[in-house]
């Protein structure tokens, strides 16, 4: 099998251009981003950051200093509000599993979007076995949650609510406010959790200004490397550790703090918030020259998702109406343009995304769906080349499909 | 399930880049089709079958992944010029994977798809004539079997799916 992986990456060799576009599911790590991680694997704070000796004073020196970083980006008050945990799957299941266990004297009833991330549905799927019941918000066909629903929903019994900010897949931003809002006045005491991992970096977030009791973030989504994230958990709210080891600095989550991976994603934060409308205009610029472009030499397409400002500035999420996404990603990939697709086929699950099927787009248009997100170093040449080689890629796969397969 | 980077050999990518007998077929007796848009995973046959029971042409339209449509193309190559009772007994879904240099496990229902396809093509074609042959069971095969059970499961799907959206 590793064989075969060889032979498709030698189909590669010739590539001139490659323009990465799959920015929802891994990134490039931005060159400061390493410069400032390396030198805590060997050189300093490389020691373990609880025990007494220079390496590891060093270590905690730079944990506390990272924490009082992403406190401030976060606009948390204090630095203990922030929890790093390894990555944004790892935040979702300490907030929802945590905050559900820790108050589960108040209720048992939690409450979702439709499209919340995989690895929020499926925490609530498990809960489930600990006698949690979790209702799933309906969305429009734009993706936004139905506040009417929410109300309906929401009772003396609900012990939790979880909105993602920015929805991964189609780039919609929530009304979290007015979420939060509908929640707290009808049950004062239920906890409201956001995942705000395609916020951070891209469009204004602040858990104050928001008032949310619990917030998740993610490294690599700002172009910072995997492997960590946090976990924003206001003072005064009980969350449950939910795994069990030698608890260091973080007091929700243990075992030995990854000192360089931080350091990396602080960095990453920097370079975010440094000049943030300006990252967010550049991204939006090359997203809608993407979107008008694929629009202007394609026929049978569709957007998926909210438009103008209430789209994350990133996001360009499409249908390609008579063509299936995995196909279309081979193909694409074949031509040096790296994207992802909702197809059942390339999530290797028989469902095509959940989100697509929950904003009314029929199977095929999910099936046909790519996703891809502009970031702060892409460049108008790489989106020129994309429109170059798409509008054929699209075709040719159109021209395999003929007739079938459109419902 | 894993999630593996779908380790397609360099011949599906090469019958993904350069499918075979691809396309309508204007003068074809019959045509079969296999598989859900809901799954997207789907395959049309269309076949010319000669008075000597020969398959004289055979053409294919793929909806789906690189794997469907590997699989689709290279049964054309096997089954061309074949008769049908050969067709019917000698293309398997095993030897369609094989002739494809092996596939995912994750991607073996796309070989049983285009050998159920083609199975479905061959009852229709006797239907058609008003003669069913004696080697010919009444019984589904594994094949057919499997294509029924994929589409029985993208029409609960689409059911569930709505009866959540309605929710």
């Amino acid at each position: 099998m590793v064989e075969n992986v060889r032979d498709l990456l030698k189909a590669h060799e010739g590539i001139k251009r490659e323009v990465f576009l799959d920015n929802e599911n891994s990134t490039k790590v931005a060159k400061e981003v390493v410069d400032a991680m390396l030198p805590y694997y060997s050189q300093r704070g490389y020691g373990n950051p609880t025990l007494t000796h220079k390496p590891g004073w060093e270590a905690f020196e730079t944990i506390m200093g990272a924490s009082q970083k992403i406190s401030k980006f976060l606009g948390a008050k204090i630095l203990e509000e922030v929890t790093f945990t390894p990555g944004s799957t790892e935040a979702n299941n300490l907030a929802l599993m945590g905050a559900a266990f820790a108050n589960k004297h108040k209720g048992k009833k939690i409450v979702i979007s439709a499209i919340e991330p995989i690895n929020v549905l499926h925490v609530t799927e498990l809960l489930r076995k600990f006698g949690f019941t979790t209702t799933k918000i309906p969305v429009d066909p734009e993706g936004f949650i139905d506040l009417e629903k929410l109300k309906e929903a929401v009772d003396k019994e609900t012990v939790l609510a979880s909105i993602a900010t920015v929805n991964n897949e189609i780039g919609t931003v929530q009304p979290v406010k007015e979420a939060l809002d509908i929640v707290k006045d009808k049950n004062p005491e239920a906890l409201f959790h956001t995942d705000a991992s395609d916020a951070y970096g891209r469009i204004p977030f602040n858990v104050q200004h928001f008032r949310v009791d619990l917030a998740t973030v993610s490294s690599y989504k700002i172009l910072g490397p995997r492997g960590v994230g946090a976990l924003y958990v206001k003072e005064g709210v009980n969350v449950a550790k939910i795994l069990e080891g030698q608890i260091g600095t973080q007091k929700l989550w243990p075992g030995v703090e990854n000192t360089p991976l931080i350091v990396g994603f602080t960095k990453a934060s920097e370079l975010a918030f440094q000049d943030f409308a300006a990252t967010a205009t550049h991204m939006r610029k090359l997203r809608d020259k993407l979107v008008d472009g694929i629009f202007t030499k394609l026929q049978d397409v569709k957007l998926n998702g909210a438009t103008g400002d209430k789209r994350a500035p990133d996001n360009a999420n499409i249908s390609f109406l008579r063509c299936e996404g995995e196909a279309l990603t081979i193909e694409l990939s074949l031509a040096g343009v790296y994207v992802s697709s909702g197809s059942a086929c390339s999530r290797r699950l028989l469902q095509p995304s959940h989100v697509l099927v929950a904003i009314g787009r029929k199977f095929s248009e999910a099936h046909g769906s790519i996703l891809m997100k502009t970031t702060l170093y892409h460049t108008e040449e790489d989106i020129t080349h994309v429109l170059e080689v798409l509008p054929n890629a699209v075709n040719r796969i159109r021209g395999i499909v003929g007739s079938t397969g459109v419902d | 399930m894993s999630r593996i980077p779908l380790p397609y050999t360099q011949k599906v990518l090469d019958l993904f880049r350069n499918p075979k007998n691809l396309g309508k077929l204007e003068d074809a007796n019959v045509i079969a089709v296999a598989g859900n848009p809901a799954c997207g995973d789907m395959i049309t046959f269309y076949m010319k079958i000669n008075d000597q029971e020969v398959i004289e042409k055979i053409t294919f339209e793929s909806y789906g992944c690189a794997a469907n449509i590997a699989t689709a193309s290279i049964v054309t190559e096997m089954i061309k010029g074949l008769n049908v009772k050969s067709a019917w007994k000698d293309v398997t879904w095993k030897k369609v994977t094989e002739e494809v240099g092996g596939l995912p496990n994750v991607k073996f229902h796309c070989g049983i798809l285009a050998v159920g396809a083609v199975k479905r093509a061959i009852r229709k074609y006797y239907k058609k004539k008003g003669s069913v042959p004696s080697w010919l069971p009444n019984e589904f095969t594994f094949e057919e079997k499997q294509a029924l059970e994929e589409e029985e499961l993208a029409k609960k799907l689409s059911k569930k799916l709505k009866a959540v959206d309605e929710k």
